[in-house]
């Protein structure tokens, strides 16, 4: 059981990282506009990112 | 938009890929605009979209956001909507100004936001946590139970304390109030469910509910975003349909002054085109106004001096001088909206779905968890083993399923509607359209344009070509249908000049020709909406016009009777007008010549007969008549004043979504219901257990994850 000593800091740490990556899509505002990103994958001219 | 412009629209895919340092200069430009797109549904039409408007000159940048159907535009400063709408008109997407100041202000985005990344903390903590009870449930014993029990504290704790905060928040507001809302016994099960399994880690003991604590705040949240997310995107598109009163006007003077300003007595300047902000009596000019949004009267009537004009209406040929008889707070506009308030807080008695279950549920969950504790600490005598049986009521009883049962359903139905063009704007509007078994129309402006269409006369004649140049003369109505309705060249006619209400004159090939009202051209009147053209000496010929049905009018009014309701149209114009439009559309019950009044009546004695009314509908004369009714529509080119007090505003001009709204609004009750009753069911068979004191943590968790899931999962049936 010794190994739970590594095991549950590195369960613990990826759920923060997975919190992290949430928090930074949340603020960059990836939630505005589902519909419309789903769409916008489907275009070709470039647009990676909202402009405004 | 022509085709030579079309090199500009390949520059700007490329201008997107410029530089990094550039394009964040161009990302510091704040939007300035926002305009409303009801028909965009695909990928061809953001580019579409995105690169009409980004060829006008002065754009610095374009941001179509779908999933609001609105588009939002950095520009020059010396750039109006009325232009890029326009702009976008030409290129075929139907546009409408939305007013910037009131959509861009973020707090309410800025509230739902909140919500989503308290949701998102709520949910990574429930994973987690439930990681670790995975461990304790499959057999982990002594020493790292009671360890995973503590890690599973110190992520619950903290999260708990940030993310379930709305619901503490609100029950201490009822609570405030010496009353009992949904949130109380939410509040007190996620407070008790930490609390509870703190106190047992501590002690060493079985069972911890820290998984439940958290996995109720997550379902819990998800509903309340949800609900947010419609209530927000229906508040702002609906409330900021820009507005048509005249906030300014110009004085006799020649000076601009605030309306609000003006007083008894003032004398206003009123321009062909404007609307009239005041009640008033006309001192200089005659003219011809458009009475169409206070009457219905779709007709122009002229008007001279000594005669009275009161506000909304719009005055067309030439210029006017009004005097104020009264202004202000006192204008028929103002009594109209007073009228309006009464019966809306009449409507807003009604009690919501939800609201009625929460009214049952509050008391009946405390009463069961005080029960389960009085009657075990007389069986056993045990606190501790009491308050864990009461604790575990409460948690099982709680209501994640009740709480996504009515959001869940409400915002599949509402994006359903969205997606059709119909935009919801009440909370409850859904379930009193689902009621509803009769439906009122009202004629112009509703089921028809509201603007006339010239009718025949498509011929390439002498007089066609005469008449096609006498209404460039002109901005009136009727001008304006025969310029679109004349497919013709126009005739060389000199001299044109507009005579304020009765038409224009002009000279060809040397002899007098007039357009206009029939006494002034010298014919005898007729029936229907027309205006006559005199060549010289020669007869006088009509041209007729006919108000044209709205796009999917008779439709509509099929899908209404379809579903089993009544239709009925009730109009302020005249008989004929009413009478031919209610054969073309398919109304078999109709009258004419209505005033607001006699509107409000119908709908009364409707009301008394125990029918419930939809009311269709976007005059001021309508307006009243729109809030009394039990539930009301009103297309978005409505008056300001009819948009607000309407559930639903229609976005595009197409009347065919009202059938889908009332059969939508039944499936949705419907799902509400059923979501009712698989929470119920559900605690029927929790709840015995509970009290019993079989459950445990796994139970607890499976049957609230279970019941979550089905109640979603029904709603999506809607969508």
């Amino acid at each position: 059981m010794d190994v739970l000593v590594f095991l549950i800091p590195v369960s613990l740490g990826l759920g923060l990282l997975g919190l992290l990556a949430f928090v930074w899509s949340l603020k960059t505002r990836q939630y505005d506009d589902p519909d419309g990103d789903s769409h916008r994958v489907l275009r070709s001219d470039f647009d990676d990112r909202p402009k405004l | 938009m022509s085709l030579a412009e079309h090199p500009s629209l390949a520059a700007c895919p490329a201008c997107a890929v410029a530089p990094t340092a550039e394009r964040s200069a161009q990302e510091m430009a704040a939007p300035s605009l926002q305009l409303s797109l009801p028909g965009i549904h695909c990928a061809a039409c953001i580019s579409g979209v995105e690169q009409t408007l980004a060829a006008v000159p002065g754009v610095r940048d374009v941001r179509v956001n779908l999933t609001q159907k609105r588009v939002q535009v950095a520009a020059a400063p010396q750039i109006g909507a009325e232009q890029l709408v326009g702009v976008l008109a030409r290129a075929g997407y139907e546009a409408r100004e939305l007013d910037a100041s009131a959509v861009l202000a973020t707090g309410a985005d800025k509230a739902s936001r909140e919500l989503l990344s308290r949701l998102g903390v709520a949910g990574f903590a429930m994973m987690n946590v439930m990681l670790l009870s995975v461990a304790v449930w499959s057999g982990a014993t002594e020493a790292t139970r009671d360890l995973f029990h503590w890690i599973s504290a110190a992520i619950a704790l903290p999260t708990v304390a940030f993310s379930a905060q709305p619901f503490f928040k609100s029950a201490w507001g009822a609570l405030g109030g010496w009353r009992l809302n949904m949130d109380v016994p939410i509040s007190l099960a996620i407070l008790l469910a930490a609390g509870m399994s703190l106190y047992e880690t501590a002690y060493g003991g079985e069972h911890a509910y820290f998984d439940a604590a958290l996995s109720l705040t997550f379902f819990l949240l998800a509903g309340r975003y949800l609900d947010q997310r419609t209530r927000l995107a229906a508040r702002s598109a609906a409330a900021e349909l820009s507005a048509l009163e005249v906030p300014r006007a110009l004085r006799a003077s020649g000076e601009s002054a605030a309306v609000a300003d003006l007083k008894i007595g003032d004398e206003i300047r009123l321009l062909p085109g404007a609307r009239c902000p005041i009640d008033g009596i006309v001192t200089t000019g005659a003219s011809e106004i458009d009475r169409s949004l206070i009457t219905g009267e779709s007709l122009p009537e002229a008007i001279a001096e000594g005669q009275a004009i009161s506000a909304g209406e719009t005055n067309l040929t030439g210029p006017l001088v009004v005097r104020a008889t009264s202004a202000g707070t006192d204008t028929s506009l103002r009594r109209m909206a007073d009228l309006v308030s009464v019966a809306e807080n009449a409507r807003s008695r009604h009690v919501s779905l939800a609201d009625r279950a929460a009214r049952i549920y509050a008391p009946v969950v405390h009463l069961l968890a005080l029960f389960a504790f009085a009657g075990w600490m007389i069986a056993t005598g045990d606190v501790r083993l009491s308050l864990n049986i009461a604790v575990a009521v409460l948690i099982i009883t709680c209501p994640c399923a009740l709480g996504l049962a009515v959001p869940a359903v409400s915002t599949a139905a509402s994006g359903r509607l969205f997606r059709r063009g119909l935009l919801v704007k009440n909370a409850t509007a859904l379930e009193r359209l689902a009621e509803v078994d009769h439906v009122v129309f009202d004629k112009t402006g509703t089921l028809t344009e509201g603007r006339p269409v010239l009718s025949g006369h498509d011929a390439d004649t002498v007089q066609t070509r005469v008449a096609a140049a006498l209404a460039q003369g002109s901005s009136h109505p009727l001008a304006e249908a025969l310029r679109t309705g004349l497919d013709v060249g126009a005739a060389a006619v000199s001299d044109i000049r507009e005579v304020p209400g009765h038409g224009i004159e002009g000279r060809w090939k040397g002899q007098p020709v007039r357009l206009g009202r029939a006494d002034w051209v010298g014919a005898a009147r007729g029936g229907g909406t027309s205006t006559w053209l005199r060549i010289g000496d020669d007869e006088p010929v009509a041209f007729r016009f006919r108000d044209a049905p709205r796009k999917g009018a008779a439709r509509a009014i099929a899908a209404l009777k379809q579903a089993g309701c009544t239709v009925e149209m009730l109009s302020g114009d005249t008989e004929e007008a009413v009478a031919s439009l209610a054969d073309l559309v398919g109304i078999d019950t109709w009258s004419a010549g209505l005033r607001p009044e006699d509107k409000v009546a119908r709908l009364r004695e409707l009301a008394g007969r125990g029918r419930r009314v939809l009311m269709v509908g976007d005059g001021l004369n309508d307006t009243a008549a729109l809030a009394e009714a039990h539930a009301s529509i009103s297309p978005a080119s409505a008056l300001d004043a009819s948009r607000t007090v309407s559930d639903i505003v229609l976005l595009g001009s197409d009347l065919g979504g009202i059938g889908e709204a009332v059969t939508t609004a039944r499936s949705a009750t419907r799902r509400i219901l059923e979501n009712f009753g698989i929470a119920a069911l559900y605690n029927i068979v929790a709840v015995p257990l509970a009290l019993a004191g079989f459950a445990t943590p796994l139970a607890a968790a499976l049957a609230m994850s279970g019941s979550s899931i089905m109640v979603t999962l029904n709603a999506m049936r809607l969508r």
